[in-house]
This record gives C-alpha cells, sequence and structure tokens, in this order.
C-alpha cells in the first residue's frame, strides 16, 4: 500500500454507517496503516443523511475525503446517492444494497455486507476485517456479522 | 513501548487527562465536546456533568484552589455561559493545573453559531492550546496540565469538530508529569477578588502572559514543516493537515500556541519564503495579529470566514481566488423520530397557532416541517425570557398566545432564572411555559442530568424535581402531564392555560424513546437490589 485509500461511507441515520466506517477503520488500522476517520456527529442521529470519511495508507493528512477523490462510496441506502455522488473519484467503486441479493441486502448486517463486497476491492488482509469485526461489535453479533461480510464477498 | 490506539481526539483528551491523573473532571454536554467526559469517566477518572458550563467551570476552579489537576469541557457556546468565572480565575491564578476544554464548530454541523473560541483567550488573557489532531490532542493536553501548573493560570484547550470527532492511531508515548500532592494552602489575597486584591492580580496575570509568550517564542509549541520557500503558511488545528496535504511545497508553520502568538517566530518564517498566508477557519485572529505586527502576509478573501474549510478549498484560498464554494448537494434533513414525544406537543402548537418562543434542544426541529411551530431559538433557556418580552409588548389578545417551550436538560440548564423572572415580572396575561420532559439531554446523545437523577455512567445520585423548582419559586400553576397516559388532553389544556391570567408550568413527562430500553434495564439491575453494571447478568 503506497497511498492513501479514500472511502466514504453514507446513508441515512439509524442504518450503521458510522458502525461500518468504525469496522472498516480498525480493519485498516489492525493492518497497521495510519489511519483517519472522521464524520460529523450530532442532529444525524434523527434519521438525516450521514456520511463518514475513513483515509488509510502510509500516511494520512487531512481527515477529509476531498471532493472526487473518494475511491470507493459505501451507501447503505440507494436514494442518498444524489447527495455524495461527486465525492466519488471517476472509475470509483459504487457499492450499494442493489448489489446484494436480497436476503443480505434487507437485514440487519446489510452494513457488514457492503463491507465485504467493498473488501473484494481494497486490499486489506481477511484476517483484520474478522478482527475489525470482533473488536467493534457486541460478542453477540459478531458470527452473524461474520457469515454476512463472507456471503457477500464470496459472492460471484 | 505504548501501543497504537485508534482513538478521537476527544477520546485522546480524555487518555490524557487520566493518564496524568486529572482530579476531577465537570462539564456539560455539548456537541462536539460530549465525549472527553463520557472517555474520561470510562477509564475510571472522576467525572460529572453540571448542570451548565458555569458551574462546570467553577466546579473545576474549585478542585483546582486545592492543589489538584482539574478539567472543564464544554462546547464554545458553553464557554460565552462560563466566561464570567473564565475571566476572573485568571486573575486569581491556581495552585493545581485547570484546563478548560473548549470545542469550536466551523461550519456549524451541530451548533446555533459559529463563534471562534480564540477571541476568548486574547479577550481572559489567557494561554490557549490547540491540537491539529488526535495524537497531539493527547501530548499537548499533558503541555497544557505542565503550562498551568508552572504559571499557575488556567489554560484554555480549544479543539474544533474535525479535530474532536477524527479519529486517528494515537501512541500514548509522552511523558504525563506526576500529579502533585492536593494539598489546600489559604491564600485570601490572592482568591478573594475585591479590588484591593484584583488591582495586583490583574497585573500578576499580565506578568505571567509575558513570561508565557518568551517561553513560546522558544518553545516547541510553534512547529516547522520545511518545504519549498517560493510559499509560506501559518496554520493552526486541522488546517494543518488540510495544508500540508493542499500544497505539497509549501512551507507550514504550525502553530500550537494559539494566545499568546509567538509572533517573532512567525516573522522569522515569514523572512524565509516569498509569499506568506494564513489558514486558518472562523475569524482571521492570526491575520490580524500579524498586521498589527506589520508581518507581510496575503489578506484572506472575506468568503474564509464562513464555513469549515477542506483540502480544496485551502488550494483555492491559497491560490488567492475568491469563487464561491461549489455547491454541495443537500442530504435529507433530520426529522423528529416517529413517535417521538415531542410531536405531540407542536401538533398542539400547530392546531392552536400559538406563538412559541422555542430553544434548543431535539425539540428544535420543530420549527422545520411539517410542524413549522417554532417562532424563536436564541441560546440556551433563552424560551422563557423571550416569552415573557413579547407577552410584555404585545396587546393582550396577541400576548395570550405566547408559549415558551424548552427541554428538561435545558430547563435545568439556564431555564430556573427565567422561572424566577416569570414569578418576579408577571405579564398581565401570566404565561405558559412548556417543559417537554423526556428524562434525558436526547440532542447531544442521551446525556443524564440532574432532573433525570443520575450520573455519567447512569448510575443513581442526587436528584432535582422540576416541579419542585417551579412550585418552590412560587409559579401558580405547575401540572404535570404523563404523556402516555393523558397526552391526547393537551390541547384542551392548553386553551386553558393561555385564557387564564395565571403563571403556568405543564411539564409534559414521559421518556424519549432512544432511551426506553436503556432505562429498563437499568431499572430492572435497580430492582434486583444492584446498580453494578456487569453484575446480575
Ligand atoms: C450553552 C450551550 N451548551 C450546550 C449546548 C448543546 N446543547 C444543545 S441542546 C442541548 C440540550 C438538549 O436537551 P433537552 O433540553 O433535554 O432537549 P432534548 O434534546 O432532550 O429534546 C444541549 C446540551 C448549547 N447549544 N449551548
Ligand atoms: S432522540 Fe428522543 S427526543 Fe430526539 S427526536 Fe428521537 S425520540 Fe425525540
Amino acid at each position: 500500500m503506497d497511498k492513501v485509500v479514500n472511502i466514504v461511507v453514507a446513508g441515512l441515520g439509524g442504518q450503521g454507517v458510522i458502525t461500518a466506517s468504525d469496522i472498516l477503520a480498525t480493519a485498516a488500522f489492525i493492518s497497521g496503516a495510519d489511519v483517519k476517520k472522521s464524520e460529523v456527529h450530532g442532529m444525524s442521529q434523527r434519521g438525516g443523511s450521514v456520511a463518514s470519511d475513513v483515509r488509510f495508507g502510509p500516511r494520512v493528512l487531512s481527515p477529509m475525503v476531498p471532493p472526487g477523490e473518494a475511491d470507493a462510496l459505501v451507501l447503505t441506502a440507494e436514494d442518498q446517492e444524489s447527495a455524495f455522488a461527486h465525492l466519488l473519484r471517476p472509475r470509483g467503486l459504487r457499492i450499494a444494497p442493489s448489489l446484494l441479493p436480497a436476503a443480505l441486502a434487507s437485514g440487519k448486517m446489510a452494513n457488514t455486507a457492503l463491507l465485504g463486497l467493498l473488501s473484494r476491492g481494497i486490499g486489506l488482509p481477511m484476517d483484520c476485517w474478522h478482527r475489525a469485526i470482533d473488536q467493534v461489535l457486541k460478542p453477540e453479533h459478531r458470527a452473524a456479522n461474520r457469515a454476512a461480510f463472507d456471503a457477500a464477498r464470496s459472492l460471484p | 513501548m505504548a501501543e497504537r490506539q485508534l482513538l478521537s481526539g476527544d477520546e485522546a483528551v480524555a487518555l490524557a487527562a487520566h493518564r496524568c491523573g486529572v482530579s476531577l473532571a465537570s462539564g456539560y454536554p455539548g456537541t462536539p465536546s460530549t465525549e472527553i467526559i463520557e472517555a474520561f469517566a470510562g477509564l475510571g477518572g472522576r467525572a460529572g456533568w453540571a448542570p451548565n458550563e458555569k458551574v462546570a467551570v467553577e466546579v473545576a476552579i474549585g478542585a483546582a484552589f486545592c492543589g489538584a489537576r482539574a478539567m472543564a469541557t464544554m462546547k464554545h457556546v458553553g464557554l460565552n455561559v462560563a466566561a464570567d468565572p473564565l475571566f476572573t480565575v485568571a486573575e486569581t491564578g491556581v495552585d493545581g493545573a485547570l484546563v478548560i476544554v473548549t470545542c469550536d464548530d466551523p461550519g456549524m454541523a451541530s451548533s446555533q453559531n459559529e463563534q471562534d473560541s480564540r477571541r476568548y483567550a486574547i479577550a481572559a488573557a489567557v494561554p490557549m492550546l490547540e491540537p491539529t489532531d488526535a495524537q497531539e490532542a493527547h501530548d499537548l493536553f499533558l503541555e497544557a496540565v505542565r503550562l498551568s501548573e508552572r504559571w499557575k493560570v488556567p489554560v484554555l484547550f480549544r479543539m474544533t469538530t474535525r479535530v474532536c470527532h477524527t479519529q486517528g492511531v494515537v501512541v500514548a508515548a509522552a511523558e504525563a508529569p506526576p500529579a502533585p500532592p492536593i494539598v489546600y494552602c489559604r491564600d485570601i489575597p490572592a482568591r478573594v477578588m475585591i479590588p484591593a486584591n484584583a488591582r495586583p492580580a490583574h497585573r500578576r496575570l499580565r506578568a505571567k502572559l509575558a513570561e508565557i509568550l518568551a517561553w513560546g517564542e522558544a518553545g516547541t509549541l510553534v512547529r516547522e514543516h520545511r518545504r519549498g520557500r517560493r510559499m509560506g503558511v501559518v496554520a493552526n488545528g486541522v488546517c494543518v493537515p488540510h495544508a500540508l496535504e493542499a500544497e505539497p511545497d509549501a512551507s507550514v508553520l504550525q502553530l500550537n500556541l494559539i494566545h499568546p502568538l509567538p509572533i517573532e517566530r512567525i516573522r522569522s518564517f515569514a523572512a524565509t519564503v516569498d509569499a506568506l498566508a494564513v489558514v486558518e477557519e472562523g475569524d482571521p485572529v492570526i491575520e490580524e495579529q500579524l498586521l498589527a505586527a506589520g508581518i507581510r502576509v496575503r489578506r484572506r478573501p472575506e468568503m474564509y470566514r464562513f464555513g469549515e474549510h477542506d483540502v480544496p478549498r485551502v488550494r483555492r484560498l491559497l491560490a488567492g481566488e475568491a469563487i464561491p464554494d461549489p455547491p454541495r448537494p443537500r442530504g435529507k434533513p433530520p426529522q423528529l423520530c416517529n413517535g417521538c414525544p415531542h410531536r405531540t406537543a407542536y401538533d398542539a402548537f400547530k392546531g392552536l397557532q400559538v406563538y412559541a418562543a422555542g430553544d434548543i434542544g431535539c425539540y428544535s426541529l420543530g420549527a422545520l416541517p411539517p410542524f413549522e411551530a417554532m417562532d424563536t431559538l436564541v441560546c440556551m433557556g433563552a424560551a422563557i425570557g423571550v416569552g415573557l418580552g413579547m407577552r410584555r409588548v404585545l396587546p393582550d389578545s396577541e400576548a395570550r398566545k405566547v408559549v415558551s417551550v424548552l427541554g428538561d436538560s435545558t430547563f435545568v440548564h439556564s431555564g430556573i432564572t427565567g422561572i424566577v423572572e416569570m414569578v418576579y415580572n408577571p405579564p398581565p396575561t401570566g404565561h405558559v411555559v412548556v417543559i417537554l420532559d423526556n428524562g434525558t439531554t436526547a440532542m447531544t446523545g442521551m446525556q443524564e442530568h440532574p432532573a433525570t437523577g443520575r450520573g455519567v455512567a447512569h448510575d443513581l445520585i442526587g436528584r432535582v424535581r422540576l416541579e419542585d423548582i417551579c412550585r418552590g419559586c412560587g409559579v401558580q400553576h405547575v401540572e404535570v402531564i404523563d404523556m402516555h397516559s393523558a397526552g391526547a388532553s393537551l390541547p384542551a389544556k392548553l386553551a386553558e392555560r393561555l385564557a387564564c391570567d395565571q403563571t403556568s408550568v405543564l411539564i409534559l413527562r414521559r421518556p424519549c424513546l432512544l432511551t426506553v430500553k436503556r432505562l429498563r434495564e437499568l431499572e430492572a439491575r435497580e430492582a434486583a437490589g444492584c446498580g453494578q453494571e456487569g453484575c446480575c447478568g
């Protein structure tokens, strides 16, 4: 990894945007990279738009992903695309629930399943993801979320 | 070797405070500062929510007068509330370290104004330090403690949203100064600010500040990132990493000491570059001081006073461009949760077409569609005073439409003096105050407050009762309405109180939906005779 990877996770409050970006940032952290994760908390808890910027690499400076420089945009709500599409770089990776089978896309673990898809496009070792899921989530949710992650990661 | 941790700026401050033995932390919730107290308590530190920021600072002052290390935390507007003790504790000085953390919100992600706390450091004549990321938040907090103890002066520790809420890699390797013993030394001339004592105290403070400036000019709180010589940038806070990324060829002078500004260091830096610019969010506080000192610096176009910076914006600023920021697509605005108890109140306000002098909390969303039923929002607690002012100048038929509406946490923060005003100077038509008692400080993330009777860790502590306060003040009619069982009676009840000439307080009680589960678990544990988390399953 010789350059900074920029990812934006976005959606609506209550959809697990922050949990997903926590797992992503923790996975990058475990891999030994420099990491910055930035979001604006506050009234977003009441169902409004939420976005979280995660940057990792050898050395991360600004905590915010500059518009047009996101390598991937992970959307937990398809209809939020218009609010965040300008952050994605040309030919950047767009990850959204419509890419998942219905069972994964509609469940409570949709956010972790989206990370499973994302994990295919960015070079973080599998082991880092699993450990990150275990670190971020409560014990009773770990196994199911690992399963959702793995299922999405191994989709054809 | 200390381990790597992934921490937010707020958590990093809490870690540093804990490592250096801060004995007492007091704060009032406010985005983006709230997590400092929560994380400090989580690490085992002694921390408490105060009713408001003024009390938080006063409590911390008392601890610091005893030689203990103390911290008070708040958002930028909280420092307005705490300004009175701040200005005078600057002059009394302290025995133990006193660090007052104030968190600004450029761009107003979650605030009612965009004020710049750096002005307070200048006005109160106290030193101010500011980190640029989470690692520095940790390291610099330890410096703040050293500085405070060395000069026996309170230190303002400023952060902004993007430092508070950005997680980054933190290694807690910096040595934490060991905490001195807590011993109370009586010193009446230094601590009792009657004019005879305050006159020399003012001179003492200015002398300390001059020494701190000399120390700052020579010290490590200015850092040079030496790159090209064509462009030099002076920056603070998150603008430092923005600038380093935006212009790889520019040399950057990073200021961690914001006040007193190490102006000679900046002057020498300026001499090594062809052109000098300041990158700062908010007011041009650094720029103004450079200009006053006769340092040639490029003037920042006025538009950069507003909103927060990011890398492309800093690039435009450094290119001297004053073109408006590209429009950002608007996301979905927040709304009151479905089933939120506040909704019932706004339905009633709308139905009765009242003028609602409002306040700050989740319930501020009542100003937006579909309700559009809150008329004013100024600052915490203002609902009552503003409502009373409206009542006293409007003709009677209009005055009778005015209600004041505020949340339970806001009421305790600064609504109580409004009740005193209502009893003392009652408008001829009386007045109606509606307290939306959802049993929490929901807006900032469900913190406890004095009327919930629970502490930072949701443990049972002392409790004040809203109805007792209002009755004790002499309000003529005080009524608690259980919104579970009697919510439907609200419109009729409100109409009745508006029609009479009495002073009334209606307390609408029903927990915030997002706290119900937590409350149920806590109460079950307590009923089982055990308040300990993790015990009793
Ligand atoms: C002086 C000041 N301190 C803190 C804040 C941050 N803040 C905004 S509203 C609020 C309290 C909200 O609690 P409450 O009044 O109970 O209403 P709720 O959100 O629960 O509906 C706080 C702490 C502020 N805006 N101003
Ligand atoms: S968080 Fe609580 S108070 Fe805020 S909108 Fe939701 S239910 Fe209402």
